[in-house]
């Protein structure tokens, strides 16, 4: 028998699915993949329980890719488990990279989101109130499951990581580069996030467009205005993340002429991505006007969830107060 | 905090060229006014990057103030308009985080206003006193010790 194979995992926590489908779409290239690799672990795909995984050496497993936020119990659970059996850990796609979409749940707690996903959802029938609990005894044994946090954590904020593949999700060539860095052990200093550093106006198609001095006098949504599909986003009064955002995602939205929402993340150089288009946005709207400034500021309806869409629990702040939440 | 009871801590960015000049005056004028304030110089108003004020708040100031000069008096021409913008739209940012208005202030403080930076520091301690504390820890530990 020749060299064994480098072992490889795949994992999810809370995530929609879209990260597992991600690998799928490499197509007729991930038979290249499983060729290169040995595939130990894969929920979604293959029957591979936990007590397998247990049942490995620590360090045994190459490279384990995971997707999702942390949430629950059982999820820091397997990857904390994971963690010890892997050399390499990369936190794959947005929500385990920065929280994503599910991490947008740190503006409420557990006890907000059962009542609304148990009780007051209107699709919600309910009349025995019925809400999931950690134990239960039926017929004399007792079933668990698993807690459900307060907080949406990122990977790298419940075990350490090694690399991060970011995107909502992370597109096909950038998979594949970092399937073949770390197959030739080409890999760059821990902890980076592998696509360009630059933000994504430097590539975007749009950036001709826009004007010497770029000034917003009103914000729209994208559904109140007809876009323009040649002309920068932001000089239509449309927020655009990207200035904010990281480059290499191929710009699918902005060729779907959707504005960018900002699934990459931020550059190397800022870390809370919010904050810093905030400071982008705030500087270019064109008034010094007392009035006329908070006029328009009251036209961008939710900036939190629009600013952290794809990244609040990685943010400075990480959740909204405990305190605030009624 | 030695006897238990609430000191509110404040951090204050203060642009060089009116503010802390003003402070400064303050100061060397032997005013006298509540010590809940570090001040942090920065060249402009404008220069106060949003992520300064979280990173501010977060780790574990009650209030944050930025100072700079009045309308039209900037240094740099225009640096205290973006802060005024930037403030007004991460204030109501704040408030989606459960951080009231009342802690984050924007002032205007000339070289020749060390009274109003007196006042300033000793009604932003009383109204912050009778907030609280924030005590921020972004959800932390909460996490299995496993």
């Amino acid at each position: 028998m020749s060299k064994a194979k480098p072992k490889v995992a795949f994992y999810w926590c809370s995530s929609c699915g879209g990260c597992e489908e991600s690998i799928v779409d490499l197509a007729e290239d991930i038979l290249k993949v499983v060729e290169a690799v040995d595939i130990v672990f894969w929920p979604v795909a293959l029957d591979f329980k936990k007590k397998d995984v247990e049942a490995m050496e620590d360090g045994s497993i190459a490279v384990s890719f995971i997707n999702g936020a942390v949430r629950l119990s059982e999820q820091e659970e397997m990857v904390k488990m994971l963690r010890k059996k892997s050399g390499l850990i990369v936190a794959h796609g947005t929500c385990s990279h920065l929280g994503g979409i599910p991490g947008l749940g740190n503006f409420w707690n557990k006890e907000t989101i059962f009542n609304r996903s148990y009780h007051t959802t209107p699709s919600t029938d309910n009349p025995d109130r019925t809400v999931p609990l950690e134990k239960v005894v039926v017929e004399g044994k007792e079933l668990t499951l698993p807690s459900f946090y307060d907080t949406v954590y990122t990977l790298d904020q419940v075990i350490d990581v090694d690399y991060y593949l970011p995107g909502c999700a992370p597109p096909r060539d950038l998979i594949l580069n970092a399937v073949q860095a770390i197959l030739e052990g080409k890999l760059p200093p821990k902890g980076a996030v592998l696509s360009p550093n630059k933000s994504l106006c430097d590539d975007c198609d749009r950036n001709e467009s826009k004007p010497e001095k770029l000034v917003i006098t009103e914000i729209k949504r994208p559904w109140e205005v007809e876009i323009d599909p040649e002309k920068c986003f932001l000089a239509q009064g449309i927020i655009c993340m990207g200035p904010a955002t990281r480059t290499g995602c191929g710009e699918r939205c902005i060729e779907g002429n959707m504005p960018c929402r900002g699934c990459f993340g931020p550059t190397d150089q800022v870390f809370d991505q919010g904050a810093k288009f905030l400071s982008a946005l705030a500087s270019i709207l064109d008034t010094n006007d007392e009035k006329e400034i908070e006029k328009i500021v009251n036209t961008i309806i939710d900036p939190a969830g629009t600013f952290y869409r794809f990244s609040l629990p990685h943010s400075i702040l990480r959740r909204r107060r405990m305190e605030a939440i009624k | 905090m030695s006897n238990g009871a609430f000191e509110p801590r404040l951090i204050g960015f203060l642009c060089n060229w009116c503010s802390y000049t003003g402070a400064d005056l303050a100061g060397t004028a032997r005013m006298v006014y509540a010590p809940s304030m570090r001040i942090i110089r920065v060249m402009c108003s404008g220069r106060v990057d949003p992520q300064f004020v979280l990173k501010a708040f977060s780790e574990g100031a009650d209030g944050v103030l930025i100072s700079g000069c009045h309308p039209g008096d900037c240094h740099y021409q225009e640096g205290n308009y973006k802060a005024l913008r930037r403030h007004r739209l991460l204030t109501k940012m704040l408030e989606q985080f459960g951080i009231e208005k009342e802690r984050f202030r924007l002032e205007w403080v000339s070289a020749a206003e060390g009274v109003k930076f007196q006042h300033i520091c000793n009604e932003f301690t009383e109204q912050i006193r009778k907030l609280g504390p924030l005590n921020w820890n972004g959800g932390k530990h909460e996490q299995s010790e496993a």
